[in-house]
This record gives structure tokens, C-alpha cells and sequence, in this order.
């Protein structure tokens, strides 16, 4: 029975406990491992990567997958809409060419231009956000008023414009500068506000009183800690210009009639979509398939190197 | 509550009171065990606490970080955070059971019966509705008035209450237009909206000045003396504890260790914990922390003026502009003409509230700011007019350590990096001998030499902060400016660093410039004081001098708001 005044003590334990004692656990520990030990766990995490492993060796080594050329010789106008029959398990097209074939083949230019084209953007972003986010001031303004511009244009109509321009020069790389300089601002805004975040933190003041340059405190400390959230977004991103591929490739601006892409591909079948509902269908799956890979995988990164979102699940 | 009816319902409420300490308390806690985590990752945090609150009575849960204080108090109002949940126990109110209170009727018990006071002013306010429309949500959803007009006449009066004396005009105002002080008032209000019978008071003032702790916690006691409300107060603070509470239950790891009567628990402590804390507690009474047995004191300002000043700070002002709307901007002095000298291997503490310009000194000091006009020298050599080049030198024989243990390193760096990293910068030494000096740091730190290959996450924040101090010595400087780089620490961990930089002061005869909102540090680990209000110093002395004989107002309430400071401690071991 307690009352007002009682003075209870618990019994001592016997062993004094040091103060501030170091529990080193077994494992090393950082945002990147952490996120690492999270997402091998995901069995969506694996196929994802699976998938998406799958998909860039097929673009590197085309010929693995299969022997039979994509287009040109390889064609034969009397296999026109024709059904699968031995070493062509998708039959087809119109023009006679094996879909299977066409499909491995066109791996390539989807997943060339989807990784060049992020990665025009990607850099593009990070270097405007940062020099925004890290210098601010009338930089800031500049930068921010410019990348406002370019967010306000969409990337596919500027794309749409840029290939008509330079339709003597559609290859791989202008096609993925045409993707990827117009859709770099959302990056840049990403970028801008981690790197304004991460600025205010003391290690970064501990780093120039260290002293160590601005730009270099920049390069090895703001940068390395904003990049969380815009990796995320680049794999994102990669889905997106791997659709847009398609989608100039479809709307007839994309490469060349020669270029065996799946956005092509579509584009033709779509004429024969009643007599041959399966050679759109394949491409279509193809590049589907791709996207949502490579968008799951961002979006489980997301998750993981976020540690509120972590703690949820 | 009219002012007629007062004196008759204080009278009523002395005798209820008194009848009450004979009958049951009005909180009862019975071997509660609260458990985080669920299945195989269960981690129980409480395990089997007591506790008893009788009406109008204070108690205060005292505990260092983790201890299970704040676990307890959520218990008790059913807001366990995140995976929470009470395993066993029992927790009633008035003889009603909480824990097997359904979500409706717990919702009834918040705040009619049970107030709630949070800790952070800043970020328990929703910044997008004003001050009165926050107070009025409160007010209704207590079903203290039937109508808009009723909600808004007892908002005013709630806010009046809690010692906003504007309150009609402040109602329209919004968060970021009120100071910490009136946020935490505010909040208070909203506790005491509803009259409850108990208060629960979550560190409701560690976020703020210690002059403006006072005045609120007085407020806070008058207003629940009167209205007897039993109050359960949660702090780090054992001399705040002290001061405000009729008894004090001291918690360590999710046990109760000791529980008694304020006086008694502080003055004389059982408990070998309670002991430690009690001794590690720095007060106005305690002494100089000291390396070695040799006297480091200093006990007038003559013993040192003679020695030539390591650092140096002649007139020094420092201007923002503030826009003023438009084009226009006003400027603002941060620092009003600050002067101070260092001796070799002493500690000068800058002491002043949020806003007094002490922390711009520290920068200004360490260049990372420019000065309005005035000058820095250190070493007798006028900073001003310093290249580039002679600045990068400076940085190496002097370092920052900085308040946040959290903030100041690099996540993404191995601990080892991050030490060698000034060494890097200024080119000292090749890898190998880079890796030596790191283990160096480490042993003089007192962490073991494999922490290098670690990560600063890992790490407590009093290990963290002996990283920053390590990555501070790495250069060798002989000056070290410690930026508040004790305040976000438990007592026990604050001792302990405290004691690790006056021993790294002697061996390496640092000198020190210590900023800090904290008298009760100074009076443990400085030299010489400097006391700032709004960019200006009010006073400076030794240490002794101005806590013996403080000549300002400013200091002297400075002094009268270290909580519990006339209280001796015991446990001295």
C-alpha cells in the first residue's frame, strides 16, 4: 500500500552500468546497407530485378535470344500475319517478319534510348538543382525560372518538334537528348530541395570550417546525401522514356523506318489490329512488361531508403 | 468560472483535497509493462510499473532519454506511438479502468478528464489555423459550449487563463506570429480547456529560455493550485523536478528506481542511480569540473588579464537586413558591440538566451560569417584582413563542435573518414600515418579503435559527439569552439563529456569558447562567463565573480530561473 510520503527505493542492481555504453551490432549499418537488407527480403524486389536484368542483356546480346534476323532478308512477304510454327513461337507480322525475332531486337532501341535519355535528364537535373538549391540567391532564381519554363513544356510535343526538325539526324542519341532535355525539370526541383536540406545540416558547416571549399563541401557532402530521392526518380523516369520512345517511334517521328523498335512495331500492327490482333499485342506486353519493372524496382527503393515509410510495413 | 464563485470552490476543493490523501489516489498505475514491436521483435520498454497520483497533487517521473518517462505518460492517455501497446497492468482513473476503455469513451476521458501538454511548442500547433480557432476546436470538441458564440467567449477566457492577457486580438493570429512562450501557453490552455482532473505536462518547457520556463511554470502551478488539478510532470530536469513537484519518481530503463519526496529524493538519494544522477546534475552549487588536482579556477579577472589572450574580440557587430515588405529592408543588429579576450588554456563560456547573438559570435569567430565591422584576433593577429589562404590556415588551430550530435556528421561516411577528413583537407601526413592519428583521436575520445569502420548511426549521441570532438582535435588546434555541444545530451552523458573536455584541456591546453543557454554548465566548466542579451554583453567576469555577485538584473534573473537552485544536492560521491 503506497501513500503520499513513502520513499521507495528499488533494489541495486549489483553490477554498476557504464554510462553511455557502445552496442556496436554485428552488422554494419548505413541508409544505403539498410535499404539493401530491406529489399532483399521483397520477393517483388527480385523479380523486378530479375526482370529488368533480363531485359538489358537482351538489349546488350540480341542474338542470345534468338538466331532469326529482325527485318531485310530475313522477311519473307509469304509469312505475311502467319501463326507460330518451329523457331518462331509468335508467328508473324504483316511485312512477314518473325516477332519473336523483332521483339529481342527492338529490346535495343527501347532500352538505349530509355537509359540515355534518363540519363541526359538526370544529369542535366542534378547539376541545375544543385548549383540552385546549394548557391541560391539570384542563381537560384535564374535556374529555378528556367527549369519552370521547361516544366511548363511537354516533353513530348518539344520531342515532337525537335525529331521533325532534325529528321535527317534521327538516331538513338538525338532522339534520347530530344527525351531527355525536355524532362529534366522535375528532376531539377527534387534535387534543389534535398540539396536545400541537406545544406542547413551542421556537417556541412563541420565541413567548411574544416576548410574545405564550397563547391568541394558541395561534390562530397550536400551531393552524396541528396541523392536518395533522385535515384528513385530516375528509375522512374526510366519507365517514362522508354514509353516515350514508343510513343515518338509511333507517332512516326521516331528513328528511321529501318530501326527495329517496339514503338514501331505498334505503330505498324495497329493498321492490322483486326486480322492480326497479335502482333500488336506482343510489343505492347513487351514494353509494359519493362516499364512496370523498372518502375517497381523505383518505387521499392523509394520505400526503402525511406525510413518512415519503412516503419510503416 | 466567475470571479464570485472562486473563493467558495477553492475552499471546497482544499477540504476535498484533504479528505482525498486518506481515500484513493485519483491515478492509479499497477505493474504496467508496455512492449514495442510485435511476435519474435517484441521489446518491452516498462516492465511493471508503479505509480499513484492523488488529486491536486504534482508528481514529477524524472529519467534520462529512453528511460520510459514519456512511454508512461502515453500509456496512461492511450497514445502509445507507432507498434506500442500495453502487455499487463492496470491504469484507472477515479476508479474507471483506461486500458479497457473503449476508443469513445477514452476519447471522452482526453481532455475532459485527462489534459494533455506536449513537449515541442514549435510543432504541436497546426500552423495553418489560427491560435483561436485551435483553442475553440478544443473547447468544442469537449463539449464545453453548444454554440460558436459560447466556444469563442470560453476560448478567450482559456487563453486568458493561461496568461495571454491580449487574447481577444491574439485569437486571430497564427502560430508563426506567436514566440515559443505564448505557443507553450497556448497549449496549456488547450490542456486546461476542459478543467480535467489530471494534467499530464510532457517536458512542457525544454524547448524554451530558462527565464521563460519560469514564469510559465509558475503560471502553470498557480492556475492548477486553484483549480486543483493533479499534475504529472514529465522531465530530464531533477533540479526543475525538485522545484515543482511534491514528490519525484525517478525512472531508469523502463523501472521505477526511486520515488519520494522531492527534498528528500534530491537531498539525500538511495538508489545508486539516483545517486550518480543526482552528483552528475551541474548546478550553481557544484564546482569547477577538474582534470587533474591542480586548481584551474580562476578567481579574479586580474590573474588573467596579464596572460596574452589567445582569441580576442574587439567591438565586434554584426548587421542583417530584414525585409520589411516591398523592396525596403531594415537592418537588424544581431551583435551590438561584443568585446571578450581568451587567456591560453581557459574556458570563456557565452552565455544568453535564444536571440542574444551568441551563437553569430561563435560564427564570426570561426569565419564562417563575416563581421558588420570589428575585428576577431586570434593569436594577436587581426582576422579582418586575412586571404584566403591564411584563413584556410586558421581553420586548423581552431574547431567547431557543434550542438545537434545527429546533424554533424556526414551519415554516409565511415567514422574513420570523417576524423581524417581535416587531415586530408590540409594535406597532413600520407594514409598510413592518416590512420594512426585517427586511432590516436579515438583512444583520446574513449572509443574503441574499431568505431572507424563504422557509421555515425550506430552511435548514441554522446559517442557521436566524441566523434565530432575527435574530428575537432584531429589538427591539433589549440582554440575549440563548442557550440551548445552539451545541451542536446542526457545529465549522465553531459558529465561525462564535460569531464572528457576539461581533461583534453589540460593534457593538450586547449582553450575553449563555449557557447551556451545553460548557467548551471558554465558554472561546472568555465573560466570566465559572458553573459549576452540581444546582441549585446550585459556582463562578464570569472565565474566565480558573477555567480558570487551577479551586478546586472539581466544576470541575476538569469541565476533565479536555474531551476532548483536552492536546493543542496546530496549524493556527492
Amino acid at each position: 500500500m503506497s501513500s503520499n510520503s513513502t520513499h521507495y527505493v528499488a533494489a541495486a542492481q549489483t553490477e554498476t552500468v557504464v554510462v553511455d555504453q557502445l552496442h556496436l551490432s554485428d552488422k554494419k549499418s548505413n541508409l544505403w546497407l539498410d535499404a539493401w537488407r530491406d529489399l532483399r527480403r521483397r520477393p517483388t524486389f527480385w523479380v523486378s530485378v530479375v526482370l529488368c536484368v533480363f531485359i538489358i542483356v537482351m538489349a546488350v546480346v540480341p542474338n542470345l535470344f534468338t538466331s532469326v534476323g529482325p527485318s531485310g532478308a530475313a522477311c519473307d512477304l509469304a509469312n505475311s500475319n502467319a501463326d507460330a510454327s518451329a523457331g518462331h513461337p509468335l508467328g508473324y507480322n504483316f511485312l512477314g517478319c518473325d516477332i519473336w525475332s523483332r521483339l529481342v531486337h527492338g529490346t535495343r532501341t527501347s532500352v538505349l534510348v530509355g537509359v540515355m535519355a534518363t540519363a541526359i535528364s538526370t544529369v542535366i537535373g542534378v547539376i541545375m538543382g544543385a548549383l540552385a538549391g546549394f548557391y541560391g540567391g539570384f542563381l537560384d532564381s535564374l535556374l529555378s525560372r528556367v527549369g519552370d519554363v521547361f516544366f511548363t513544356i511537354p516533353y513530348i510535343i518539344a520531342a515532337v518538334v525537335v525529331m521533325s526538325v532534325l529528321a535527317d539526324y534521327r538516331n538513338e542519341f538525338v532522339l534520347a537528348l530530344a527525351i531527355g532535355g525536355f524532362s529534366w525539370a522535375s528532376t531539377a526541383r527534387i534535387a534543389r530541395a534535398e540539396v536545400l536540406r541537406v545544406k542547413q545540416s551542421d556537417y556541412v558547416t563541420a565541413s567548411i570550417s574544416i576548410g574545405l571549399s564550397r563547391f568541394r563541401t558541395m561534390l562530397t557532402h550536400v551531393l552524396p546525401n541528396a541523392m536518395a530521392p533522385v535515384i528513385v526518380v530516375t528509375t522512374l523516369s526510366l519507365g517514362t522514356a522508354i514509353v516515350a520512345e514508343s510513343t515518338l517511334s509511333f507517332l512516326g517521328v521516331g528513328l528511321g523506318g529501318a530501326t527495329v523498335s517496339w514503338g514501331a512495331d505498334i505503330s505498324q500492327a495497329q493498321t492490322q489490329i483486326r486480322s492480326a490482333p497479335l502482333a500488336l499485342f506482343w510489343p505492347s506486353l513487351a514494353l509494359t512488361v519493362t516499364v512496370l519493372a523498372f518502375i517497381t524496382l523505383g518505387e521499392l527503393l523509394r520505400d526503402a531508403v525511406d525510413p518512415k515509410s519503412r516503419a510503416q510495413r | 468560472m466567475s470571479d464570485i464563485e472562486n473563493p467558495t470552490s477553492r475552499a471546497r476543493l482544499r477540504s476535498s483535497t484533504k479528505e482525498s490523501v486518506v481515500s484513493q489516489p485519483l491515478l492509479q498505475i499497477r505493474d504496467l509493462t508496455v512492449s514495442f514491436g510485435t511476435g519474435k521483435k517484441a521489446r518491452e520498454v516498462l516492465h511493471g510499473v508503479d505509480l499513484d497520483v492523488f488529486p491536486g497533487e504534482t508528481v514529477a517521473i524524472v529519467g534520462e532519454s529512453g528511460s520510459g518517462k514519456s512511454t508512461t505518460a502515453a500509456a496512461v492517455i492511450n497514445l502509445l506511438p507507432g507498434t506500442g501497446a500495453v502487455t499487463g497492468g492496470s491504469v484507472t482513473l477515479d476508479g474507471v479502468d483506461l486500458l479497457g476503455a473503449s476508443r469513445r469513451e477514452m476519447e471522452s476521458i482526453r481532455g475532459r478528464d485527462i489534459g494533455y501538454v506536449p513537449q515541442d511548442p514549435m510543432s504541436n500547433l497546426n500552423p495553418v489555423w489560427s491560435i483561436g480557432f485551435q483553442v475553440e476546436e478544443a473547447v468544442r470538441a469537449n463539449g464545453l459550449a453548444s454554440n460558436r458564440k459560447e466556444a469563442r467567449a470560453r476560448a478567450i477566457e482559456v487563453l486568458k487563463q493561461a496568461g495571454l492577457a491580449d487574447a481577444e486580438r491574439r485569437m486571430h493570429q497564427f502560430p508563426h506570429q506567436f514566440s515559443g512562450g505564448m505557443r507553450q501557453r497556448a497549449l496549456i490552455g488547450i490542456g486546461l480547456a476542459a478543467d480535467p482532473k489530471l494534467l499530464i505536462a510532457d517536458e512542457p518547457t525544454s524547448a524554451l529560455d530558462v527565464t521563460v520556463q519560469r514564469v510559465i511554470l509558475d503560471h502553470l502551478a498557480s492556475l492548477t493550485r486553484e483549480k486543483g488539478t493533479a499534475v504529472l510532470f514529465i522531465t530530464h530536469d531533477l533540479g526543475l523536478a525538485a522545484e515543482r513537484a511534491d514528490r519525484i519518481i525517478v525512472m531508469n530503463q523502463g523501472e521505477i528506481v526511486e520515488s519520494g519526496p522531492s527534498r528528500a529524493i534530491l537531498e539525500a538519494p538511495q538508489h545508486p542511480y539516483t545517486q550518480r544522477l543526482v552528483a552528475a546534475a551541474p548546478s550553481i552549487a557544484s564546482q569547477r569540473i577538474q582534470a587533474v588536482a591542480e586548481r584551474r579556477g580562476v578567481e579574479h579577472l586580474e590573474e588573467v588579464v596579464d596572460a596574452k589572450p589567445v582569441v580576442e574580440v574587439r567591438d565586434l557587430v554584426k548587421e542583417y537586413k530584414i525585409r520589411s515588405g516591398g523592396f525596403r529592408s531594415e537592418p537588424f543588429r544581431a551583435v551590438d558591440g561584443v568585446s571578450f579576450q581568451i587567456p591560453r588554456g581557459k574556458t570563456l563560456a557565452l552565455v544568453g538566451e535564444s536571440g542574444s547573438g551568441k551563437s553569430t559570435v561563435a560564427k564570426m569567430v570561426l569565419q564562417l560569417e563575416k563581421p558588420t565591422s570589428g575585428s576577431v584576433l586570434v593569436d594577436g593577429a587581426d582576422t579582418s584582413g586575412m586571404s584566403r589562404k591564411e584563413v584556410f590556415g586558421l581553420r586548423s588551430r581552431m574547431q567547431p563542435v557543434f550542438q545537434d550530435p545527429y546533424g554533424s556528421l556526414d551519415p554516409l561516411r565511415s567514422i574513420g573518414a570523417l576524423i581524417a577528413e581535416p587531415l586530408r583537407v590540409h594535406g597532413v601526413g600520407d594514409e598510413k600515418s592518416r590512420r594512426e592519428r585517427v586511432f590516436e583521436l579515438l583512444d583520446q575520445v574513449s572509443l574503441p579503435r574499431e568505431v572507424a569502420w563504422r557509421y555515425p548511426n550506430e552511435l548514441s549521441g554522446g559517442q557521436r559527439q566524441r566523434i565530432a570532438i575527435a574530428r575537432a582535435l584531429a589538427l591539433k588546434p589549440s582554440i575549440v569552439v563548442l557550440d551548445e555541444a552539451v545541451s542536446a545530451l542526457d545529465v549522465l552523458v553531459q558529465d561525462q563529456i564535460l569531464r572528457l573536455l576539461a581533461e583534453l584541456q589540460s593534457e593538450l591546453d586547449l582553450t575553449y569558447l563555449f557557447i551556451t543557454h545553460d548557467l548551471a554548465v558554465v558554472r561546472v566548466a568555465a573560466d570566465l562567463v559572458c553573459v549576452m542579451e540581444q546582441g549585446r554583453v550585459v556582463e562578464q567576469g570569472t565565474v566565480d565573480e558573477i555567480f558570487a555577485s551577479p551586478a546586472e538584473d539581466y544576470t541575476k534573473r538569469l541565476l533565479a530561473a536555474i531551476p532548483g537552485a536552492e536546493i543542496p544536492l546530496g549524493g556527492n560521491l
